[in-house]
């Protein structure tokens, strides 16, 4: 494990208006590795993911406390340009939601929006991104076609190489899988197999099996509260605490 | 026990003679009495619902049918072509069809893009509280504002105040305020249509909120957008009240030269030929003829807008 982690949070709060979602988590990402946070639903692991690009701004009764690390740097500092953060942590949804635009247009968004202009630069970083988002192969004769006509799991690796595209440091993956079949999910998972070695990964899950197929690490969350942190094997063999364990198999969530 | 469909039918066979346990059948009869009733709603309702479509489609089709059969002797090549004579009971009607043409596009072209910058403010970057609901509460009261108030606002503001005189000018500025509303409303509509999903997808990629709303949500959102405009514009052009007061006369035998100059529109017109005339019944041809004209140029200009709107729809598929 490398010494330095990549993004840390330091006993976040979350509050939606008078409610509480998360209470005091710390935990700490690490670079080429990828974190499942897992937990039943109303947990708060995508109200925790959310923060992490503060994707939680847009709710207006929202409010943070705590910090959150990028490198060195507070993520909540005023002083901070939201759109630069959000540049460097990239996010996935949890529906696929491709802009009704063409596939090529899809991939270049993100391009586009930080001010690239050059042409052959975007083609290439557009080719490469779907290449890295194995399906580059399946739409490589249709990139002028609506990305809205692909199939649901290639909409959502086109969301995958939309993200890649500005190159990311982080990339948050909320339940990526969730709405897609068996096989489309497979190669979800085995893509963020093969993006773990370049970037910080973190990723949502309700699925039990995916967070011990794709993770590294694992965190279990409950009520608000982060309840377990450790490498996924040993969450999964012999978790310290019998709340997570019961989780873990199943009998209550 | 389930009764299953077959049970049920079998039953329904050899009523009277009970094979099924008692209580069974006693079900069995109740959901059968209900069925009939509930039928008999359903037909009830089916009808009247209908009843109540085909009276609207009627309306319209009675309208149109009239229109041309008092009308359309009256339309000929000189009658759209050439200026009114012989004290408006000869001649064409050019100036007024111009006139209606301007008035609405300038109206559009006025009202649309403030109607839609307000509609972002309101709907993308506006806090809820005290201000937004204000706000939209007098862009409610304004949508409910009877066509005259705005005739006799646009005189005292725009004629009087501001100068401008009775004028295309005044008329376009008085009927983009009474379409504004309208644009309003209906483009709020369709950004709130527009998923969420889009915007934080931009926004997770770095992009600005103004950037998200130029390049995901408003191409989104143009049909919507542009159905709003298509309303604002029928609404307008065919107003006579705002106009009255503000851009139309009587008569003037030449087109507009200058956005400061008077002008004649079709719904003055067909209300001066049927009120004010120098010879009201030996005219009456002529109104509907204008009146079918108005039609025709506010269904053509939707039509155009329709087909416009399908063409993007089918863009953004």
């Amino acid at each position: 494990m490398s010494p330095k982690p990549k993004m840390t949070s330091s006993n976040l709060d979350f509050y939606y208006g008078d409610f509480q979602a998360l209470q005091d988590v710390n935990l700490e990402f690490h670079e080429r590795q990828v974190t499942a946070l897992i937990g039943p639903s109303g947990c708060g692991k995508s109200t925790y993911i959310r923060c992490l690009n503060r994707m939680n701004d847009l709710i207006p009764i929202s409010r943070v406390e705590g910090r959150i690390l990028l490198d060195d740097e507070d993520i909540y500092e005023p002083s901070l340009d939201v759109v630069m953060l959000r540049r460097r942590v990239g996010m996935v949804f949890q529906k696929p939601n491709p802009f009704p635009k063409s596939i090529f247009e899809n991939t270049a968004y993100g391009l586009r929006v930080n001010g690239v202009k050059d042409k052959g630069f975007i083609q290439n970083r557009v080719e490469e991104s779907l290449k890295r988002a194995a399906l580059w192969d399946e739409v490589k004769d249709r990139l002028d076609d609506t990305a809205l006509g692909l199939s649901g799991g290639q909409q959502q690796r086109l969301c995958i190489a939309r993200a890649l595209a500005v190159e990311p440091e982080v990339l948050l993956m909320d339940e990526p899988a969730s709405a897609l079949d068996p096989i489309a999910t497979q190669k979800i998972e085995e893509l963020i197999h093969e993006l773990k070695e370049l970037y910080t990964i973190i990723i949502v899950t309700h699925s039990m099996q995916q967070a011990a197929r794709v993770s590294d690490m694992t965190a279990f969350f409950y009520m608000g509260k982060l309840i377990e942190f450790g490498d996924t094997d040993t969450m999964f063999t012999r978790p310290k605490l019998k709340q997570t364990e019961d989780y873990i198999t199943g009998r209550f969530g | 026990m389930d009764i299953t469909k077959d049970q049920y039918s079998e039953e329904h066979q050899s009523a009277g003679k009970p094979v099924k346990p008692k209580n069974i059948s006693v079900i069995q009869k109740a959901v059968e009495a209900r069925h009939r009733r509930r039928k008999l709603v359903e037909q009830v309702l089916f009808t009247t619902f209908r009843g109540a479509a085909v009276i609207n489609g009627l309306a319209l089709f009675i309208i149109i049918f009239f229109m041309l059969k008092n009308g359309l002797s009256a339309i000929t090549w000189e009658f759209l072509s050439d200026v009114p004579r012989e004290s408006m009971t000869k001649g064409g009607i050019l100036p007024c069809i111009v006139g209606t043409a301007l008035l609405g596009l300038g109206a559009i072209v006025i009202a649309l893009p403030i109607g839609v910058a307000s509609a972002i403010y309101l709907n993308e970057y506006a806090k809820p509280g005290l201000i937004l609901r204000t706000i939209r509460l007098g862009i409610n009261n304004l949508a409910g504002v009877p066509s005259v108030v705005f005739g006799l606002f646009g005189l005292a503001f725009f004629v009087t105040y501001l100068k401008m005189g009775v004028s295309l000018v005044s008329g376009c500025l008085t009927l983009a305020a009474l379409s504004l509303p309208v644009i309003i409303g209906s483009t709020e509509e369709a950004l709130k249509a527009v998923p969420d999903t889009y915007r934080e997808a931009s926004l997770g990629l770095g992009a600005t909120k103004w950037q998200t709303i130029y390049r995901v949500v408003l191409p989104a959102s143009l049909p919507g957008i542009l159905t709003g405009a298509i309303l604002g514009l029928s609404r307008a052009a065919g107003e006579t009240a705002p106009i009255m007061f503000t851009a139309a006369v009587f008569f003037t035998p030449d087109l507009p030269g200058s956005i400061f100059d008077e002008i004649m529109a079709l719904p003055y017109h067909i209300y001066v030929l049927a009120t004010a005339g120098t010879n009201i019944e030996a005219t009456r041809h002529l109104q509907y003829g204008t009146a079918l004209v108005l039609i025709a140029l506010v269904l053509g200009m939707n039509m155009a807008a329709i087909v416009w709107r399908s063409r993007i729809r089918k863009k953004l598929k």
